[in-house]
Parts: C-alpha cells; structure tokens; sequence
C-alpha cells in the first residue's frame, strides 16, 4: 500500500520537477547578482535527457563515448538492472502523462477494463523498433531521439505545446490590456508579473512547423484513451531497452497462485500489461512497478519481493528471434538508403546553419537527439526544427533562421543545455576566439572565432546598392570588432539625375562569424539583401571558401 | 394516420422561424454596415515635453570631467543648480540610458551604470517617487540590461528597471518631416520627466551618437527603416521628446567600429560628463569628443534650425569644472 503511494508521489515529483526545469531552459535576466561576464542558466535544465538510459547506450553505439554529464544514466541503468522498470512507473514524466490520459475517467469498466490491461503479442512491436534504431545508431545514424520518451517530451512541450500556451496566455493578457479599462489593465499586468518567471516566456516563440510536433504529442495523448499505455507499452523504444535491461532483475513478483480465484482485479490497473494475475508467469519485461495489481489483490496472491521465485517469472521479453534479426536487418537497410540520398555527403542545403559549437555534420548526426534544448534556450528564437533541409536522418535537427533570430555574439547557451556534446559546449571566450591557445573547439582548425557561416549581399535588393538609398543597418548590429561589414563611401546617381552619398557595405569573409544578425535586421524584410549561408562554417574541413580557412592546406 | 398542426402550432413555429430570419438578416445587414477597410487606430497627436522652467541665471550646461562616474554627475548636477531644480517631490522620472547592445561597460557601447545609479540617486534625493530605467535594446534585451550592469546598478539603489514589453507599444502620431506614425514604449512617455542618459559613441551613417540619437530607444516596430533618412529620423524624435535634462556619458568614448564595440582598442577614457538643458548644444559638444565639429554632423544642424537648440553652445553658459 504504502509503496503505491509512494509511487505517486514520485510520478507527481518527477513531472514537477520536469517541467520546471523545462520552464527554466531560457535566460531571463537576473539582475541583482550583478553578474555581467557569463550568462548561465541557475538550473541543471537537461539532467532527465542526461539521465535517459538510452541516450547513454544509443550514443555510446554511435560515438563509442559518453558526453558530459550523460555519465548520470549509470544511476537509472543500475536501478533498472537491479529492480526492473522503476523508471517508467515512477520517473518518466511522458509515462506519468500517459498514465493520466490512460486511467482518467475512464471508459472501459469492468471486464472490458480486464481484458484492455491483458498483454498483447503487439505490445513487443517497442523491442523490434528499438533493435533497428539501434542497429542505426551502430553505424552512426542516430535515430533513437525520434521516439525515445524524453526527447520526445522535451521537444512536443519545448517547441509546441509551451509555445502555444504562451500564445494563448498572451492573447488574453494583452487582449485586457488594450481595452485601456484601469482593473482589466491591471488583471493583465498582474498575470503577466504572476507567469513572467514561470509559464511566460520572454517573447512569443515560433518554430518552423511547430504545429506538427503539437499534433503528433496529441496523438500520443489521446491514444491512451483507446489503448491503456499505448505508446509506454507499445512504442517506446527507451522502455524496451529497459524491459531487455531487467532480465537479471534480483527484485520482483511472486505469486501465490493457489490462492488465486480469478477475480482479475490486479488487472483493472494494471499499468505495464504484465500479466500480474494467476496461473500464467508474470512478465517481468513489461512491469512498471506500479504496485496497483498488489494493492488490489484481494487474496494475497501478489507479493513483490526481493529474489523473488523464478520459476513463475517471464524474465525475457516476448520476442521471435526471426523478427528480431529483421528489425535489425531494416535499420541496416534504411541507412545506405538514406545515405545514398542528397543533403549529406552531395549537395549539402545552403540554408543548413548548425549552432555555434556544433561538431562536422555526420559527428552532429551522431549525437544530436533532437531534445530541442538549444532551441527553447535561444534568446532570439533562431534555433528552429528542421523538417527536411538536412536529409531524412535530420529531422527536428537544430538549424538556424535568421529571418526568425540571430545568433548572439556573446551567447553559448545552446551549448550549455545540449545534452550530447552534438553542440560542444564553449565558453564565450572560446566562441569568440579569444580563449588561450586560440583553438575554439575540438577539431577546429584555425584560430579565431567560431564562425556558423558567411553573409552575402543580393545587390539588387540592397538599398544603397540599388536604390541609391543610404542604409547600412547591417553595418551598424555586425558584432564583430574591427566589423566584418565595412563600406565604402559613394556618390550615386538616381533615375532623376540627382547625386546621392552613400556607403555601400560589403563583407570580409574572414572577418565574418555568420552570426546572421545583419540578415536579421535587414529592412527588405521579406527577402532580405544580406543573407547568411552554412561556407565557412567552423566546424567543416570542406564547406570553405577560403584556402587559408580551411584544413587541407 | 394524417397529422394536422393547429391554429396554435402553427403561428408558434412560423413566427419562431420568422423571428430567427429577421434576426440573422439584422445581423448580416448591421455587419455589413460596419464593413470598412481595416486601417490602424492611432493615439492623439502630440509633441511631449518635460522641460523645467529654469531660472535664466543658472548655467544652460555644464562640462565636468575628471573623476568616477559618480563624482561626474554629482558635480554636473551641483554645477546646473542641484536636482531639485529639474525635478519636483512627487515625481515619476524617466532615466533614457543607451543600453542598446550585449556588452559589458569596459566596451563602451552602454551608458556607464555608475552614471545611471548616481543619477537615479540623485533623483530620489530631490524626492522622486519613482525612477524607472529603461531603453529598447537592440541586442536580446535580458543580456543588454544584466551585461551592461545598468539593471543592477539601477536597482540596487532602488529604481525600477523595465525590460521592454510588446504590448506597451502604442501607435503615437509624432507629426515629423519623416517620421508620421510609430510604435512608442509607453511607459517612457507617461512620465512626468524624462532625463535622457547617452553615451557618445562612433556611429557610421551619423558619424556619432549621442542625445538626440538616443531616442531611437523609445521606438518600437521597423526602426531598421530609419537608417533611410536618419538626420531627419533623429531631428524628428528630437522635435517629439524634449526631455528634462540631457546628461551625456563621455567617461568612456567609442571611437571606432560603433555604436556596438567590442574591442577595448576603440574605448578612450575621457572621464566627462557634460549635462544640460539643450540637447542640442550637448550634442555639438560632444561631437569633439570624436574630432568633429556640429556643422559636419547635419542633424544638429537640422535639430538647431528646427529652435530645439543652439549647436554653438559657446554661446551658452557653460560652466565647467574639473575634478579630481
């Protein structure tokens, strides 16, 4: 009984604290500590994504090390192998969501609510996704992020739901605001001061089909309502990994199955559809160590123990060995198939730029788990979710819009909450090239700062080029210092006969970082006349323009 | 088996149907009236002025230099004729620093915060009841206001610090040669005075920043547009806002690659302070700091023709002092 509660309480715990650190993944200023040098977040916001098992595993397949602090796993990957799933009945903030939509005022009652908790053979389809996932993390493809729990939480919240919670929260504040009715006014301040540190977001964030990723996380949501569990006991790969991992669990049930009068109770609550009733073997793969079939035993059947018998113990996960090669044998397929594409090795998108920081691209594919930290963390919103820019294998992978944002010079906090080192984390000094030694990063091949890409101009949009209109607002925000747009005094014509002084800028491709802030800024909004492109891009031997910048020389 | 409606049922059922026809046609026709071409709605016109009536005895302006930030202002103030002279017990006062970048004060491309925070202590000694500092950045505004040290320092002495807020904006007609129509942070304006704070800086397309420059930070929307015609841009908000006192950071001057810095090669320390009444004098003076004189800088030019000021400002009293 008592362990029951327990449990819930560590469900309401775990989510709580879950979200409040996802809600804390963005900078909002502390005034009063007078800090000015380095800015960094007060909380360990990716310690879930760094305690995830199977971030540890996938990536330890596809980098053959272990980043930072994704050393924490061990703790959750010891407790799994000692007693089981504990994580996915107590810990995992999408398991808890899911036991909420599954068992809230329920529909199934009675008997149909039996037989829906009873195990299915299709409950197994989780361990044959995670064996091709796995088989592509091997050769370095990293999907596992798509459909692992955390990752996949963090992003639906990060990049949707939280986003169009704020848009919601805001229309309403600001829509009493407008009225300029003094207590309605005073409402929308007061929500906007009771939410501003929490809920609100500084600014209203977009993200590049955002939508998707809400209605995805819906779906998942609204599953529990048909399926108990569905995505805990049917998908999730993170689950699997965990269900393989208890096999030599030393805790467990043991049933006293002369007792048993088929009453089925320990059913109706059942979280993992592990056959906790009588006359069959209990399946200690899909447990969850919920505690509800204990509580609800009328007879003393149920009884979790330490070494428990087993003999009535399913210790292996239901699973054909044919299918099982065959999950691994279409992870293998899928990959020369998406490799043979275009976007990684040929014809690499322009538009692809990668946070400051980020690691060659097929190192980044390697590690990059599409958490979406960097992009809730980014001061200006310009991390974004790619959909198909970056291949198939980069979907939801981070890349920069600077029609959106920019990335700010003195900024590395993309780095700081990235789980896997897929953006290494710098300090500024290092982003700005100024740290001892001069080398900015691993791999990197000159001195100097970490650059994300180069400017361009379309002269033919930009108004001191072509419309003998003095501007040079890109000049002004370029943050570099001596500036990598520098401009050259002119006196131009107009259509009328007219002179006109002007600076028409250009850039110094060694000088710029890609920060993209000129791009930003640029007011031929729609298209604008300075735009960023990935050439040049620190973390690239090949995409140069220049000789001296590149490796090979 | 034939079903009749009565007499009853059936004038019941007519006039509810007829009863929801003339309701949705009422309806229709009333939108239809108030169909129009959707335009923006704007607040009153009206040029803003904070300016004190200040005693023709007392200096126009006054150039300090010598000591910290602190002792720079204090001794611009004294030498002006004290705060109390420009505002009043009571008083909601508007500190306008350049906290325009994400840069620390040793870049000089923020107002210094040791200037802010006397100023606004300043304030409070003459009875202020509120001093709220705030600017709209152009960098991310939580790094411009923790970075350049003003939001601490202003707080710490007890001002209220905000960080720009989308919804403050409001559509102001500002009635100027360029500048018809633009979004203005709100809570600058609904003071009862403003004390503009710049710093002198290297600006490419102005050649320098400094006080009239600095009223770019009350605007919101497509500001990036201004650069078009910037002197007449600036002369226009200079036309709108009249502020109560100009004081004019020149502790450390931006002499290259502004208004954002960066390298510490660029920064010179000059240790003034020149403050003042007319901000267009200030603005003449401080374009020396850089080697130029006002007739190369056309908007103090424009900003003098237009009576917001006299650019010879060796026609004013200035008082100067030095420190040390």
């Amino acid at each position: 009984m008592w362990l029951r509660w327990l449990r819930r309480i560590a469900q309401v715990l775990f989510l709580g604290l879950f979200l409040f650190l996802l809600f804390q993944t963005e900078f909002r200023g502390t005034f009063t500590r007078g800090a000015i040098d380095a800015v960094r977040l007060d909380y360990p916001v990716s310690i879930f994504l760094e305690m995830d098992p199977l971030v540890a595993f996938s990536t330890a397949l596809s980098t053959h090390a272990l980043y930072g602090k994704v050393i924490w796993a061990l703790v959750i990957i010891a407790g799994t192998v000692l007693i089981g799933r504990f994580f996915c009945g107590w810990i995992c903030p999408l398991g808890t969501l899911n036991h909420f939509f599954s068992s809230y005022k329920p529909e199934r009652k009675g008997k149909k609510r039996v037989d829906a908790n009873r195990y299915k053979k299709w409950m197994a389809t989780k361990y044959y996704l995670l064996f091709g996932l796995i088989a592509m993390s091997v050769f370095t493809s990293l999907q596992t992020g798509i459909l692992d729990p955390i990752p996949f939480l963090v992003r639906s919240l990060a990049v949707s739901v939280i986003p169009a919670l704020n848009f919601g929260l805001r229309s309403g504040f600001d829509f009493m605001y407008g009225t300029n009715i003094g207590f309605l006014q005073w409402f929308a301040d007061t929500g906007y001061r009771l939410f501003g540190s929490n809920l609100l977001s500084f600014k209203p964030q977009y993200y590049h089909f955002g939508f998707l990723l809400g209605v995805i996380f819906l779906a998942v949501a609204i599953l529990n309502r048909a399926i108990t569990r569905f995505w805990c006991r049917g998908i999730c790969p993170l689950g699997a990994f965990m269900g393989l991992l208890s096999r030599f669990s030393i805790y467990g049930m043991e049933k006293n199955h002369s007792q048993c009068d088929d009453c089925n109770r320990c059913l109706l609550h059942c979280q993992g559809a592990c056959d906790p009733q009588g006359k069959v073997p209990w399946r200690q793969a899909e447990c969850h160590l919920c505690f509800n079939c204990e509580v609800a035993c009328p007879e003393d059947v149920i009884r979790f123990k330490f070494f428990p018998r087993t003999r009535d113990i399913n210790v292996a996960p239901d699973l054909k060995k044919r299918r099982a090669l065959e999950s691994i044998a279409a992870g293998l397929v899928v990959l020369p198939v998406v490799r043979a594409s275009t976007g990684l090795a040929k014809d690499y998108n322009a538009g692809v730029i990668r946070p400051p920081g980020s690691l060659e691209e097929s190192e980044f594919l390697a590690r990059c788990i599409r958490c979406g930290e960097c992009m809730k963390v980014c001061p200006t919103n310009a991390i974004q979710p790619a959909l198909l820019e970056s291949g198939v294998e980069g979907l939801w992978t981070p890349m920069l819009k600077m029609r959106v944002g920019y990335c700010e010079y003195n900024c590395v906090l993309c780095g700081q909450v990235c789980p896997t080192g897929a953006i290494w984390k710098l300090t500024e000094a290092e982003k700005l090239g100024k740290a001892e030694g001069g080398g900015a990063q691993p791999g990197k091949n000159s001195p100097g700062p970490v650059k994300i890409g180069t400017a361009f101009y379309d002269q033919g949009r930009c108004l001191p080029w072509a419309m003998a209109t003095p501007c040079i607002v890109c000049e002004e925000f370029c943050p570099t210092s001596p500036k990598a747009i520098w401009v050259q005094a002119e006196t131009v014509t107009r259509h009328d006969g007219t002179t006109v002084a002007v600076q028409r800028p250009r850039v110094d491709v060694d000088k710029c970082v890609g920060c993209g802030v000129c791009e930003n800024v640029c007011p031929v909004q729609d298209r604008p006349a300075v735009y960023v492109t990935n050439i040049g891009e620190t973390r690239s031997r090949s995409n140069q323009i220049r000789l001296e910048s590149g490796a090979y020389r | 088996m034939k079903e009749e409606i009565g007499r009853r049922d059936f004038l019941k059922r007519s006039s509810c149907a007829g009863v929801a026809v003339g309701a949705a046609c009422g309806l229709g026709f009333w939108l239809h009236s108030r169909s129009r071409h959707p335009g923006h709605e704007l607040s009153t016109a009206q040029s803003r002025d904070y300016r004190s009536n200040i005693s023709n005895d007392l200096p126009k302006m006054a150039v300090v230099s010598g000591g910290t930030p602190a002792a720079l202002a204090a001794a611009a103030l004294a030498a002006l004729g004290g705060m109390q002279k420009f505002v009043s017990r009571g008083d909601v006062v508007v500190l306008k620093p350049n906290i325009g970048w994400d840069r620390v004060p040793q870049q000089a491309a923020n107002t210094n915060p040791d200037l802010v925070k006397a100023v606004a202590q300043l304030c409070f000694e003459a009875g202020a009841k509120k001093v709220i500092v705030t600017d709209v950045s152009c960098n991310d505004p939580r790094r411009c206001f923790m970075r350049s040290g003003i939001a601490g320092a202003a707080e710490s002495v007890g001002a209220t610090v905000l960080l720009p807020e989308e919804r403050k904006f409001r559509d102001y007609r500002l009635n100027g040669e360029l500048l018809s129509v633009w979004p203005i942070y709100t809570p600058i304006l609904e003071a009862d005075k403003i004390i503009n704070l710049p710093i002198v800086k290297h600006h490419n397309l102005s050649r320098v920043t400094m006080g009239m420059k600095n009223w770019y930070g009350i605007l919101g929307g497509r500001r990036n547009q201004l650069h078009q015609n910037i002197d007449i841009g600036i002369a226009d908000l200079a036309t709108f806002v009249r502020p109560t006192l100009t004081i004019l950071d020149a502790y450390r001057v931006l002499t290259a690659n502004g208004p954002q810095g960066g390298n510490l090669n660029d920064v010179k320390l000059v240790k003034t302070v020149a403050a003042g009444t007319d901000p267009v004098a200030i603005d003449a003076y401080g374009a020396t700091f850089l080697g130029l004189r006002a007739e190369q800088i056309p908007y103090i030019n424009i900003g003098h023709e237009r009576g917001l000021g006299n650019k010879n400002y060796s026609e004013l009293q200035v008082k100067y002092v030095s420190i040390e």
